[in-house]
């Protein structure tokens, strides 16, 4: 068990990279405490199971250090790192029965048959595969090679972190959602740290503590589901997480205001002077409504998806998505659109900038830490 | 009402008469050889199973066998193991790979008469480069004309040059397949790379490997103008195959009843082997 620290990670799969579009992994500072349950979320390509792949020990880092408590771990290989990771695709040994597939990595390293038979059942048990354990690996299904290659993982005593690569891909629609509570209930009772990197966010909001943003190789936002959904801290964030996801709207700043189609809006609290003319207020679709008075917005579509209804309006050549549960508008239609100022924020080129202590007067929620310190 | 008629029998029709053209009829007409005796001026004479006693109980027929199965277990204990070696040290990507797959195709891809002349100049102990320099750079007497050993020795490494390649090019295929996840799951479960070529690789290969056994098993084991153009079944009869021998009594001897029996007892062999073999690796799958 340990903590895990990248500290200035950087990595490219070039020879010689020279600007920042040349690494897959641009400047990564990230602390993964011991026996945190974490998600790894971020769209296809952004550079996520590199990352995982440079913790394991599968790679190497063009720059910067992986530390495992205090002990550099860089330049050690996997096997000595005592990390176990479950990949896409169930990989299991199939010539082996269940029960040697759990017993390999122990076997590997040497530990004596009397202890991997206990290991062994413990796991089994569970995973809730214990009659098994004696059939041939090679004719399970996905699901059980998937349950399979976690116990592997889970087998070692104190393995570090257990990494988990988009690890229900392959399984059908219904058992995904009782493997992710199988996995939830594991890391209860084992304790250690687990990380699933996953682009789906509902895979990740429901089995982490904490989610971990990419995008292009950058770490936008490390915070709980809840902060997420709140507060984004980039406008990917807000995009990303959500359905639908945020609405991101440009807007003018003169002072300590903010003005969308030429009207002032409400701000959850007040912010520094922005560094670029390039500002957007973002607000949630479940926090804009339609009143009598507000912003003119023609209605482009409305959809309505069972436990509520999305209005698509547009104003100022802007789309702005709203969530409501009765009264739908007709297509077509003008209607007045206002944002609950608690829940809209400023963002300054895509990072947030306005803060509710500022001006001391909005109830926003809590602020998760904004690690990259872009605020 | 469904309408009943035998129209479908017109569809078949044209794979009937092929197979019946290429395999039944020529095969039918060996059959009837080797029940019967003929002295030419198409007179035959009824004979039974006789050629078939005769053959089974001649010594002739047992030392081809013999020799049958000795060079088909040899080549296949060589080729199979150093095909797979092979396979496991060629890249896997990059700029050699096509080289590397070329260079093994090469010598498939001559004609089997050519490699037989090939290498029949080639050990030639006056003029052949490899003849001339065992001969007298190396000083060790080697002459395929007059020694059993030299012969054999020759035709089997004519062989494996000529087809391990086969073996390569189907395991390598077999390989490629293996995603990476296994070997990263292997590196991270610290298995050695041992483990990884008997838990990853060879059940992996398992397939293309049966198909590669198989056919060396059958290609082999039918061998003809190879070792007819290179040895021509000598010295004595050291290196005389099954078919060398089938071709002696049938075309040298004219003896086409007993030699019709002997294409049937040994079609039946290659049949009954591979049949066999292929049951057998293939058996697990099944469950």
């Amino acid at each position: 068990m340990a903590r895990i620290t990248l500290s200035k990670l950087r990595h490219s799969y070039m020879a010689n990279p020279q600007g920042p579009e040349d690494f897959a992994l641009k400047e990564i500072d990230l602390s993964w405490e011991d026996g945190g349950a974490y998600a790894l979320l971020g769209p296809s390509g952004c550079g996520k199971s590199t990352l995982l792949n440079i913790m394991s020990g599968l790679a190497r880092p063009s720059h910067g250090r992986v530390l495992f408590d205090d002990k550099d771990v860089t330049d050690l290989p996997p096997d000595a790192r005592n990390i176990a990771q479950v990949f896409q695709f169930p990989v299991i040994y199939d010539t082996m029965t269940v029960y040697d597939n759990f017993a390999f990595p122990l076997r590997n390293r040497g530990v004596d048959e009397g202890t991997i038979k206990t290991r062994v059942h413990a796991i089994a048990e569970m995973l809730e595969v214990v009659p098994l354990l004696s059939t041939r690996a090679a004719g399970l299904s996905p699901d059980n090679k998937q349950k399979i290659s976690m116990g592997r993982g889970l087998v070692r005593e104190d393995v570090n972190v257990v990494m988990f690569d988009e690890p229900l891909t392959v399984i059908d629609p219904h058992l995904k959602w009782k493997l992710r509570s199988k996995l939830k209930e594991l890391h209860h009772k084992v304790r250690a740290t687990m990380i699933y990197v996953t682009h789906d966010q509902t895979e990740a909001l429901t089995f982490a503590d904490k989610v971990v943003v990419m995008q292009d190789g950058e770490v936008v936002q490390i915070g709980t589901p809840v902060n997420l959904f709140e507060r984004p801290e980039h406008t990917f964030v807000g995009h990303f997480i959500g359905s639908p996801g945020m609405n991101v709207l440009p807007c003018k700043v003169d002072g300590q205001a903010a003005t969308f189609a030429g009207l002032p809006i409400p701000l959850e609290g007040g912010f520094d002077t922005p560094n670029s003319h390039s500002t957007q207020i973002g607000v949630r679709p479940e926090y804009v409504s339609i009143t009598p008075t507000g912003i003119p917005a023609i209605v482009r579509k409305v959809a309505d998806i069972g436990r509520h209804i999305v209005v698509e309006a547009v104003a100022a050549e802007t789309r702005i998505r709203a969530v409501i549960h009765d009264n739908p508008p007709e297509t077509g239609e003008t209607i007045h659109l206002s944002f609950q100022p608690a829940q809209t924020r400023l963002y300054c080129n895509d990072w947030l900038i306005s803060r509710p202590e500022l001006s001391g007067s909005s109830p926003g929620t809590a602020g998760s830490e904004n690690l990259m310190g872009a605020a | 009402m469904k309408t009943q008629n035998q129209k479908a029998w017109f569809f078949v029709l044209p794979v009937l008469i092929l197979v019946a053209f290429n395999a039944l009829i020529p095969m039918m007409t060996v059959v009837n050889y080797s029940v019967q005796e003929t002295f030419g001026n198409n007179v035959f004479f009824w004979q039974g199973l006789d050629w078939f006693q005769q053959l089974l109980r001649s010594d002739r027929f047992h030392a081809a066998l013999g020799r049958q199965f000795m060079f088909t277990g040899i080549i296949l204990l060589i080729e199979i193991p150093l095909g797979v070696i092979i396979a496991l040290s060629m890249p896997r990507k990059g700029f050699w790979v096509p080289v590397c797959l070329v260079t093994m195709a090469l010598p498939m891809l001559i004609p089997w008469n050519v490699v037989g002349a090939m290498w029949n100049i080639f050990t030639l102990p006056d003029i052949g480069l490899l003849g001339y320099f065992m001969n007298n750079t190396l000083g060790i007497d080697y002459n395929m004309t007059r020694s059993p050993f030299a012969a054999w020795a020759t035709i089997i490494t004519m062989d494996v040059w000529h087809w391990t390649s086969l073996v390569v090019l189907l395991s390598y295929a077999g390989l490629v397949s293996i995603p990476d996840a296994y070997y990263q799951a292997a590196k991270i479960d610290g298995a050695s790379n041992w483990a990884v070529f008997r838990f990853i690789q060879l059940p992996k290969m398992k397939q293309v490997l049966t198909i590669a056994i198989l056919l060396r098993f059958m290609d082999s084991f039918n061998i003809y103008t190879e070792p007819f153009v290179l040895t021509g079944g000598g010295p004595g009869n050291s290196t005389t195959l099954l078919s060398i021998d089938l071709v002696k009594i049938a075309l040298g001897q004219f003896d086409l009843g007993p030699a019709a029996a002997m294409s049937l007892i040994y079609f039946a062999i290659t049949l009954l082997v591979s049949w066999l073999f292929y049951t057998l690796m293939t058996k697990d799958d099944a469950k």
